[in-house]
């Protein structure tokens, strides 16, 4: 028995090795797409607009460097281990600074730890990014399960609670016995799950999205107490169109039938994935019509990512995480999880899909600590403004850095 | 201009003729299929599964001839005319029989004039298929815009209504001044929107799904209705994501069905459960229900894919929400229909309408049924059963 404990909780380096036969095949079914008409429309209304794909497509077979992938993710320290019966991909890099708070960051849908790259540096390494020493943190990136080099689930039950769960174990195995924890997107629910497990070590979290506290949100949105302005009111609504996206519906309820285009057509990925938010899918089309990135969303970049889907063929598990969410979300509601009573930060982004107002995030987190509004980035808050996303990052776990701090 | 005006409303004969290297191409695809991994569940709750669509590869790449279903429509008297800037699509069989009752069809999504083939020996020769020389119907069965041989539409606009408008003026052109009208799924949408428009000819329609579900929240006092209501939820609940991306973004999803043949065939499988499950069991145990074979299903998925109308269809839907949300803005409900309708409830339909139902939306019911078998594609999965439906719906308008 304890030959295989050892084995299973043994942190292995890992490195990403890409098979050329594997970018030939892609560059030729790039080069083979069938292409529908254009859409009847002038602007997004009708999904993903031809001109901006077939940019893509191009740049994707012509321009782009397949080498950037591997390279950029090998020159950090990756690891693997087994936790819950997967093999956990993970960026684990230690500030040199003594004293460094360790970050568990989670990235989301449509995203991986391409999103989280370049924030590294600055959190890791302040001094070298207009930061201080005492800004540092030691930063653990993940790959959520069935994303990029994470192992795909084979049994049902993956939901963000038993990721968050996960992520306890990895940092209790990495040694950490005192640190934070950070999420966007679905990475918010696995990082308000982790809230709520409260496990022994966690000081406190941060959120880059509302998106883990649909019953207190909407208790609040029944509160008649509450005088909602104007810009309230049309938060509140675009809160609720979220749930009106057809992404959202056919992952949550049938991930594996989206799957098979996702697998099969690399425009067909590229497509789905670019119809995430108004506000990226603009900056993203304007990167490749016009060759003018917002921030650190550039071509090379975004296609990064959609490069890591495609290689590892992740995007029908990943996909699934939906349909776990879908799955675990009426119990929730029925049977409400504890209360998070962690410090949580939040950091409202002003391109994201709805600007929480400060007393929703109250009303969701009672003890919020810390609250901001940034001047710039949108859902993909540290992909597209490493150095906000990073000066937030700071700001927020600084009263946490001191034991005996506030709890 | 006269000239203008006789070219355009010319009806010209139409044969489908595929250059082989376009059905080469497309199942060379199939067979280098980018694989997923397999479901993990045991049934449809995550999508149409793995074993099924292996199958369904395997199928059509080493069994499946194209050329089959392409003389069985070329065999078929097909036209071509134009209608309000689109080429519409049509086969029009009459009936040897006099006095025959002329009658429009109208597919739905993921439907095209495949569904309806098997229909056309027993509704319009009926003698031959158990029926009398009085019960026969002219029968024209049109290609929506955007879907199969029609032409896609380049402008916005051709939501229901318009294709209903078109449908009025095809059966004119036809020379028809009295006409019935049927269709199930969004081919029930066009028809019943012909029974609100009342164009001059128009007897009465049947339709074998009610889209009043749509526009609104229906009685739920009965146990029948109940259960009704609690079919439609789980559809809502479980299998809206199709008609919500469809509706929302059609081009989003459009680059991979005109990409990936099997993500097209994908994404038409996973329609209802009912037939998901019929369509299932043909491939993977070769037990089909009815009509729906292997043959017929695959003659669906490749005209799709051979005209390359994943999107355009998609967009239909996109065009009807549209329609839909600004009648809903407007506030003002659309003209009831005063012309006669039949209804027929077939039991594998994504709910079971009860008569209530069916009577609120429709005060001048004249005929309705609760078949005993068939569902979602009753015409498609049961021709001879749907015909029978059709004579007595329309008998008494003859």
């Amino acid at each position: 028995m304890s030959t295989t404990v050892e084995t299973t909780t043994e942190i292995r380096p890992f490195e990403v090795e890409i098979r050329q036969e594997e970018i030939d095949d892609l560059r030729r079914r790039l080069a083979t797409a069938r292409w529908p008409g254009k859409e009847l429309v002038e602007d997004p209304s009708q999904g993903v607009q031809l001109a901006t794909l077939k940019a893509i497509a191009d740049y994707w077979a012509k321009n782009y460097d397949f080498g950037r992938l591997e390279a950029r993710l090998n020159a950090l320290p990756q690891f693997t281990t087994e936790i819950d019966g997967l093999e956990i991909h993970f960026i684990h890099v230690r500030s040199q600074h003594e004293g460094a708070l360790p970050l568990i960051i989670t990235h989301g849908w449509p995203g991986s730890v391409i999103e989280m790259l370049d924030v590294i540096g600055p959190l890791t390494d302040p001094t070298a990014h207009g930061g201080d020493a005492a800004d540092a943190f030691d930063v653990v990136i993940p790959s959520i399960p069935g994303y990029g080099f994470s192992s795909e689930p084979t049994e049902v039950g993956w939901n963000p609670g038993r990721v968050g769960q996960a992520w306890v174990e990895l940092m209790g195995r990495l040694g950490y016995t005192r640190y934070v924890a950070q999420g966007g997107d679905q990475g918010a629910g696995v990082t308000d799950a982790m809230g709520r497990l409260a496990p022994e070590g966690l000081l406190g979290v941060h959120f880059n999205f509302l998106g883990a506290a649909p019953r207190e949100l909407l208790m609040a949105a029944l509160n008649l107490r509450l005088a909602w302005s104007a810009d309230e009111r049309e938060q509140f609504s675009k809160f609720l169109a979220v749930a009106m996206r057809g992404y959202i519906a056919e992952m949550g309820e049938h991930p594996q039938t989206i799957g098979y285009p996702l697998l099969d057509s690399p425009i067909g990925l590229a497509a789905w994935m670019l119809d995430h938010d108004a506000d990226s899918y603009e900056k993203i089309s304007r990167a490749f019509l016009d060759g003018q990135p917002s921030g650190n969303l550039t071509r090379d970049n975004v296609l990064d990512n959609i490069t890591l889907y495609w290689l590892t063929g992740t995007a029908t598990s990943a996909a699934r995480l939906y349909w776990e969410f879908a799955q675990a979300a009426p119990a929730a509601l029925k049977h409400p999880p504890p209360h998070v009573s962690l410090p949580v930060a939040y950091t409202t982004f002003p391109g994201e899909l709805f600007q929480a107002p400060r007393h929703w995030v109250k009303q969701a987190y009672h003890n919020l600590i810390y609250f901001n509004e940034a001047d710039k980035g949108g859902h993909f808050a540290a992909w597209e403004e490493p150095e906000v996303f990073a000066g937030e990052m700071r700001a927020a776990f600084k009263s946490l850095r001191t034991k005996g701090g506030p709890s | 201009m006269s000239t203008t005006v006789a070219t355009a409303t010319e009806i010209r004969p139409f044969h489908v003729e595929v250059p082989q290297e376009q059905i080469d191409d497309m199942l060379r695809r199939v067979a280098s299929m980018r694989w997923p991994s397999k479901e993990l569940v045991d049934d449809r709750s995550q999508g149409v599964q793995l074993a099924t669509m292996r199958e369904l590869a395997r199928y059509w790449v080493t069994d499946y001839d194209w050329r089959n279903v392409e003389a069985r429509l070329n065999a078929l008297p097909q036209f071509i005319t134009e209608i309000d800037g689109v080429d519409v699509h049509f086969i029009h069989v009459q009936s040897p029989h006099e006095d025959a009752l002329p009658l429009i069809m109208t597919h739905g999504w993921p439907g095209s004039v495949i569904e309806l083939l098997e229909t056309i020996g027993p509704l319009t020769d009926p003698t031959a298929h158990g029926g009398k020389a009085e019960d026969a119907f002219h029968l024209v069965l049109p290609s929506m815009p955007g879907y199969g041989f029609s032409a896609e539409p380049t402008e916005l606009g051709w939501n229901v209504g318009r294709v209903a408008q078109a449908w009025a003026q095809l059966m004119q052109r036809l020379g028809y001044t009295r006409y019935v009208a049927q269709g199930g799924d969004v081919g029930a949408a066009v028809t019943d929107t012909m029974g609100r428009q009342a164009p001059e000819g128009l007897l009465g329609i049947h339709t074998n799904l009610l889209v009043a579900v749509l526009a609104g929240p229906q009685s739920t006092e009965t146990d029948e209705e109940r259960a009704a209501q609690e079919q439609l939820d789980t559809f809502r609940q479980s299998g809206f994501g199709y008609f919500l991306e469809m509706a929302t973004r059609p081009q989003t999803i459009g680059y991979a069905l005109l990409d990936s043949p099997l993500a097209l065939a994908a994404w038409l499988l996973d329609h209802d459960t009912d037939s998901y499950y019929k369509i299932s069991r043909a491939f993977v145990d070769g037990e089909p229900v009815g009509n729906l074979t292997r043959e017929t299903i695959v003659d669906n998925i490749t005209l799709y894919w051979l005209t390359g109308t994943g999107v355009s269809a998609a967009r239909s839907y996109w065009e009807d929400a549209l329609a839909l949300a600004q009648a809903r803005t407007s506030g003002q409900a659309p003209p009831a229909v005063s012309l006669p309708v039949g209804y027929t409830t077939f039991p594998g339909e994504l709910f079971r309408a009860p008569r209530s139902w069916v009577e609120k939306s429709y005060p001048n019911l004249t005929y309705f049924n609760e078949a005993d078998r068939g569902g979602h594609f009753a015409a498609w999965e049961e021709p001879e059963l749907f015909s029978t439906e059709l004579r007595a719906a329309f008998r008494s308008l003859r």
